[in-house]
């Protein structure tokens, strides 16, 4: 299943079509002229084709939001630089013009994001939010988009969905409120979405839904899915392709399954031995990953993670470790001078 | 056996209880209000607003209904063979004038009752115009932003560093037929700049919020973004403004008019300008300006405690 591995070209989880998404050495800083700089995405590649459900994960503040709407175009206009390249289906994203963009977004391109109620706007009916899109990208009379819209909202699971149609936002319930929000995503059928912690601040029941959901519109529609998280739970759920970002660059890239048996990077390791387990015995201690994300990034002189690593040796503080396929497993990429054995229980254990 | 029995018996008290409980908060919270119904529904128990809206209610119904509910006609010189400009230059009370005449002898009540016209006109008509100008420039200000928000911002500013009723003052006199609507005009500009500042504030904030931020990533052109998603979510403390503003303009009008900035033409009555004329009898008939006076503080006072508390109704947070 995966194979060759090289900077440019990521290992395919499933169905190795031609990428729909490519994202190139993407660098986004913020700051600058006189202020400080400050560099939260480091040179990230990943790629995602149409069908793929690709993970980036991470801890809070190591790029991943940034990535994303990056990506989209949606970051301020002032005060931050974005150099590298996005192409998304052989077009150059980052050079294209704001008219352009606009086209792509919600039409091509979808993003779903993290608050579903401040992400809805509060003093306008749910059916006019909906059909906004499609009157905008499809160009649909009111009456053919209300129509649309009744159905993209029975189809996300939303009951009596004429009835919420003319309802606003603070009336539905959090998962409801998401929903809505994928099917204002859904509404044109994009050909890539881009789901921002979608289910963080859902309880886990509402959660499961909503993964099945986005899950299913993969498996059926070919389309291709980028999910953040922080949530290891969600990746094991749904990604084909895992991508561990630590302090604004991608640490370790594996398949799902690959990733979860072996971790290589600590930094992974430690993040599948923090997740609390039923079969430990009770009164255990948790094992969080030491110490919090830094504010600078300091990949220039050695591993970023360092610091907070179990397994430092002395050149991890002198030389910045490049990602390169993995010699002992040759299923991943990897950024480690030091990786965890590739016997799991051990690693585990060990960070 | 008997403790399980008092067991499940004190398990159903329990979940009664919480059944209660649910039943209370969930017809409390979520019974599909809009801000506005829940708003209303924290107004109608607020003794404050009650008595504010009272006023209002009151004084606009007396507006209206003015000509039919004053005595008498309030420009008809009905006392005019009591006025001695010697003796006895002001009418006192009598039958059928309970407050007496003005020294040009029309029933002083009547005066007062349809002076209510013109003070809800220019109260009203002022807050419009600066509403509305101050909407146009706050929305292009927080709507287009860069150089046309400095450009708008910069001429706000100086319009603020001003005393607003120096600058009126100034509107109204460079008029050399000064009318009701000079007057109108010279306090709407003064509300300008405020509304605009104020409405700037709040679409800058709604410009970085969320919901904006998902509509620009559903491909919504930015002038739907600005009409639909920024503007009817940032009127809440304009309208709230509006409300303070109609009472500041109606004493701002006053204050024209007492000034001799506003209408000369006193067939017309208006409540500052009978407070202007009522300064050569100060001294010896004080009632003249009081009347007047009272009014205007009354429906400032109606306005203002409106407004504080729609402010407070409208705004969660500063709910106590």
């Amino acid at each position: 299943m995966t194979t060759t591995t090289s900077h440019a070209s990521p290992p395919a989880a499933s169905g190795s079509n031609q990428p729909l998404l490519e994202v190139e050495d993407l660098r986004v800083t913020f700051g600058g002229r006189k202020g400080p700089q400050f560099t939260a995405v480091d040179g990230i590649s990943f790629s995602v084709a149409p069908g793929q459900t690709v993970g980036l994960v991470g801890e809070s503040g190591c790029g991943k939001s940034v990535t994303s709407l990056a990506i989209m175009n949606l970051l301020p206009g002032r005060g931050n630089k974005v150099t590298g390249s996005v192409r998304f289906d052989g077009k150059e994203l980052l050079t294209l013009g704001d008219a352009a963009m606009r086209d792509l977004r919600g039409a091509d391109l979808a993003m779903i994001f993290q608050d579903p109620l401040s992400s809805l706007n509060p003093v306008v009916p749910l059916g006019v939010q909906v059909s906004e899109v499609l009157q905008r990208h499809r160009r649909m009379k009111k009456p053919a988009a209300n129509k649309r819209s009744e159905e993209l909202l029975g189809k996300v699971g939303i009951p009596d969905p004429t009835r919420r149609l003319n309802e606003y936002p603070h009336q539905l319930s959090g998962g409801m409120r998401q929903r809505a929000l994928i099917a204002m995503a859904l509404a044109c059928e994009p050909r890539m979405l881009i789901a921002d912690e979608p289910t963080t601040a859902l309880d886990v029941t509402i959660q499961a839904q909503i993964l099945a959901l986005l899950k299913e519109l993969v498996e059926e529609s070919g389309t291709a899915l980028m999910m953040i998280t922080h949530d290891l739970g969600v990746v094991a759920g749904l990604c084909d392709e895992v991508n561990v970002l630590y302090g604004g660059r991608i640490v370790e890239r594996a398949a799902r399954h690959e990733l979860f048996a072996t971790p290589r990077h600590p930094y992974t390791g430690g993040l599948l031995a923090s997740i609390p387990r039923l079969d430990l015995p009770r009164g255990g201690r948790l094992n969080p990953v030491k110490g919090s994300v830094a504010d600078n990034i300091p990949w220039d002189e050695g591993c970023a993670f360092a610091p907070r690593c179990n397994s430092v040796i002395d050149v991890c503080t002198q030389k910045s470790p490049d990602l390169a396929p993995d010699e002992a497993t040759s299923d991943r990429l990897l950024r480690c001078h030091n990786p965890l054995t590739t016997d799991a229980s051990d690693s585990t254990q060990e960070a | 056996m008997s403790e399980n029995t008092s067991g499940s018996r004190w398990g159903d008290k329990k979940k009664a209880k919480i059944d209660s409980l649910a039943k209370s908060t969930s017809k409390k919270d979520d019974e599909g209000v809009s801000l506005l119904q829940s708003a209303w529904r924290r107004l109608r128990t607020d003794v404050v607003f009650l008595i504010g809206a009272t006023i209002i209610v009151l004084f606009i119904l007396l507006a209206i209904f003015a000509p039919w509910i004053a005595p008498h006609d309030p420009s008809a010189q009905l006392l005019l063979d009591q006025v001695r400009p010697q003796t006895n230059p002001v009418p006192g009370p009598q039958e059928g004038f309970p407050l007496g005449a003005d020294p040009a002898g029309r029933d002083l009540l009547s005066r007062l009752i349809v002076g209510s016209q013109q003070t809800l006109i220019v109260g009203v008509f002022a807050t419009l115009g600066g509403l509305l100008g101050g909407l146009t420039l706050g929305t292009l200000a927080g709507g287009i932003g860069g150089w046309v928000d400095s450009a708008i911002m910069r001429v706000v500013d100086v319009m603020l560093s001003i005393p607003s009723l120096l600058m009126a003052f100034s509107i109204a006199a460079v008029f050399a037929n000064p009318t009701q609507w000079t007057v109108i005009l010279a306090i709407a500009i003064i509300q300008v700049p405020i509304f605009a500042r104020l409405l700037r504030g709040s679409m800058l904030a709604q410009r970085h919020s969320d919901h904006v931020l998902a509509a620009r990533s559903l491909g919504v052109k930015p002038a739907p973004i600005v009409f639909r998603h920024m503007l009817p979510n940032s009127l809440g403390p304009v309208i709230v403004q509006a409300t303070l503003v109609l009472a500041t303009s109606i004493i701002d009008a006053a204050a024209l008019s007492f000034l001799g900035l506003g209408n000369p033409d006193d067939r017309q009555p208006e409540w500052g300008q009978m407070l202007g004329k009522a300064q050569d009898y100060f001294n010896t008939y004080p009632h003249l300006a009081f009347y007047p006076a009272i009014c205007i503080i009354i429906v400032a006072l109606g306005f203002t405690l409106m407004g504080e508390s729609l402010r407070e109704a409208l705004d969660p947070k500063s709910r106590r």
